[in-house]
């Protein structure tokens, strides 16, 4: 009871009172919601992606073809929805793999030894040191072409960028009081880390992710964009666009309005993830 | 302040170490024979082979191979490709104009755009498109801005060519497109600057002299909001390489990012080495310069 009255006074009543528009995260979660949903069942929504009419080619957008025809008469639309499961997917587990693995190996740097943490950090900036397409590349080039190196690809090229933040909580947390009482306690170090440590560092990373998930999904569709993720006929995003770009000069649609929805997606998700970052750090941003 | 300078300059040769060492240890794991890929389509037979072999070194020791790569890439030989049969270094050389060309272009754009944005749109309402169109630049794939860019002004009005790189009207959709991107990102940096320099006892100052308000902002807070954005040179940079990679594809322009894609499909070791190598040697560059450029600009940093 006595603990309403001595937590500190923070920056997010002050926040919460200011009100700010909320329609756009509103309609960002939605569309977040609504991707989702195409992504788990998307035969409630479209029809089959595959279908070809050849008889109706390349049609402009109308009411029987929200988005129009491609090349082969396949249904644009249907197509897009299908295809949230192949691009939502590839990004989730790009992100689950440089979230984990950032996870492991900025806590090995922030409690492990000196040099440890010296030899992993130099690691992290070398990486970083790279652009995310040209690591992607790389590892590519090694694993060979296919969706299962893509995720492994943009995985491990943005796991710097979590381990970064998790080495950087560890060091406040493994100075916390509540640490040491524990270290005083006796119990066992993998205990310890587990039930003491790795929660309080978790903190920031889940909104992270959801902004990183935006950027994971971008860099996905740009590789398959090059034919360097899933082939042909698989509906992936970034393959689609690809393949439309080919009919440009002629059905604008093919290529364009799947582009658009990777958009939606990324700003939905920045939108969202900026938001909930400026509930848990308190602040307004500009 | 040599210290200092000395520091950054020897991270950065450490950056490049890790870089080439990661590259040798890619070029080891990739799959598939080294002579197979050597051979190729030509003609194989095991006297063929073992003068391969010979010829490349392959019967030694593997940290003797990665030992003599390292020696060899200082002096500036990175190696052969194995499809060209060329030295990756007059690969990528041919290459390296356009993809130069292309990056300084869309920087300038980025630039140029961003600190007209920043300071333009100071009002209430201007700041709030411009930040919702900001939003929405770097939200979105950049081929896919070339995608409508191409659409818009290639095929639709027909103001610019579809591809290739004939003369100076093609680079312009390019740069455009890897341009807008930085321009979004730095745009947003510059004006939370200028926000807090306008803020700053000299901006009161400034105006207590009496200067107008746009000689306050031009004068005197963009030089401070200018500081931040420095610092986002090399990400910038980052971002050229890596958009040339994409964007060249769209656009169908020859260039590194080409060599980079071709050599990843075909397995062509060497090369996709010798970009990794390359543009991480310009990664550093850049970063050194910008780092320095910091001691030069802000004194403050120099104590450290």
């Amino acid at each position: 009871m006595t603990v309403a009255l001595t937590r500190p006074f923070t920056g997010r009543l002050g926040s919460t009172s200011r009100s700010r528009p909320r329609t756009g995260v509103a309609v960002a979660v939605a569309f977040l919601l609504l991707a989702l949903a195409a992504a788990a069942v998307p035969g409630l929504f479209a029809g089959d992606p595959l279908a070809a009419d050849p008889l109706r080619v390349l049609e402009a957008p109308s009411a029987a073809h929200w988005f129009g025809t491609d090349q082969l008469g396949r249904d644009v639309f249907d197509r897009v929805v299908h295809g949230a499961r192949h691009s939502l997917s590839i990004g989730v587990a790009a992100t689950g793999i440089s979230v984990g693995a950032g996870l492991l190996l900025g806590l090995l740097a922030g409690l492990t030894h000196r040099y440890a943490d010296e030899a992993l950090s130099r690691g992290f900036d070398a990486l970083s040191a790279f652009p995310l397409v040209l690591l992607a590349l790389l590892f590519i080039a090694v694993a060979g072409v296919g969706t299962t190196s893509l995720i492994v690809a943009i995985g491990l090229a943005m796991m710097p960028h979590y381990a970064r933040v998790v080495r950087a909580q560890t060091f406040v947390v493994r100075r916390a009081a509540y640490v040491t009482h524990a270290v005083a306690f006796g119990g066992s170090r993998i205990r310890l880390v587990l039930r003491h440590v790795l929660p309080n560092v978790l903190g920031p990373v889940p909104v992270l992710a959801m902004i990183g998930l935006g950027e994971s999904i971008m860099i996905a569709a740009g590789l398959s964009f090059l034919g360097l993720g899933p082939q042909p006929p698989s509906p992936e995003w970034g393959a689609m666009i690809s393949e439309g770009r080919g009919y440009l000069h002629v059905a604008w649609w093919a290529s364009i309005l799947p582009g658009a929805v990777v958009t939606a997606v990324v700003i939905a998700l920045t939108v969202t993830g900026r938001r909930l970052q400026r509930r848990f750090e308190g602040r307004e941003a500009a | 302040m040599i210290a200092a300078a000395g520091r950054r300059v020897g991270a950065g040769l450490l950056v490049l170490w890790v870089a080439a060492t990661a590259a040798y240890v890619a070029l080891l794991a990739a799959p598939g024979d080294t002579v197979d890929s050597i051979i190729g389509d030509g003609p194989d037979s095991p006297l063929i082979r073992s003068q391969i072999i010979a010829e490349w070194g392959l019967d030694r020791p593997v940290i003797l191979q990665y030992v003599d790569f390292l020696w060899r890439a200082v002096q500036g030989d990175l190696g052969r490709s194995y499809l060209l049969q060329r030295p990756v270094t007059e690969v990528i050389g041919a290459q390296l104009w356009p993809s130069l060309k292309l990056a300084l272009a869309a920087a300038g754009v980025g630039i140029v755009l961003a600190v007209v944005l920043a300071v333009t749109t100071r009002r209430r309402w201007a700041r709030r498109i411009s930040s919702v169109s900001e939003l929405i630049v770097v939200s979105t794939p950049p081929f896919l801005i070339g995608i409508v860019l191409l659409s818009v002004f290639s095929f639709h009005f027909g103001l610019f060519p579809v591809s290739g790189d004939r003369d100076l009207s093609a680079l312009v959709l390019p740069a455009l497109t890897m341009g807008l991107p930085i321009a979004g990102t730095l745009a947003q940096v510059l004006r939370d600057g200028l926000d807090r320099a306008l803020d700053e006892p000299f901006a009161v100052t400034a105006r207590a002299r009496g200067l107008r308000e746009n000689a306050v902002l031009v004068r005197h807070a963009l030089r401070h909001a200018l500081l931040p954005a420095v610092a986002l040179l090399g990400w910038s940079f980052g971002v050229l390489i890596g958009g040339t990679v994409i964007i060249e594809s769209v656009f169908g322009r020859p260039g590194l990012g080409q060599v980079a894609v071709s050599a990843v499909s075909s397995g062509d070791m060497p090369v996709v080495m010798a970009v990794v190598v390359f543009s991480a040697a310009g990664f550093v560059l850049v970063n050194t310069v910008a780092d320095l450029a910091f001691l030069l600009i802000d004194p403050r940093l120099r104590r450290s």
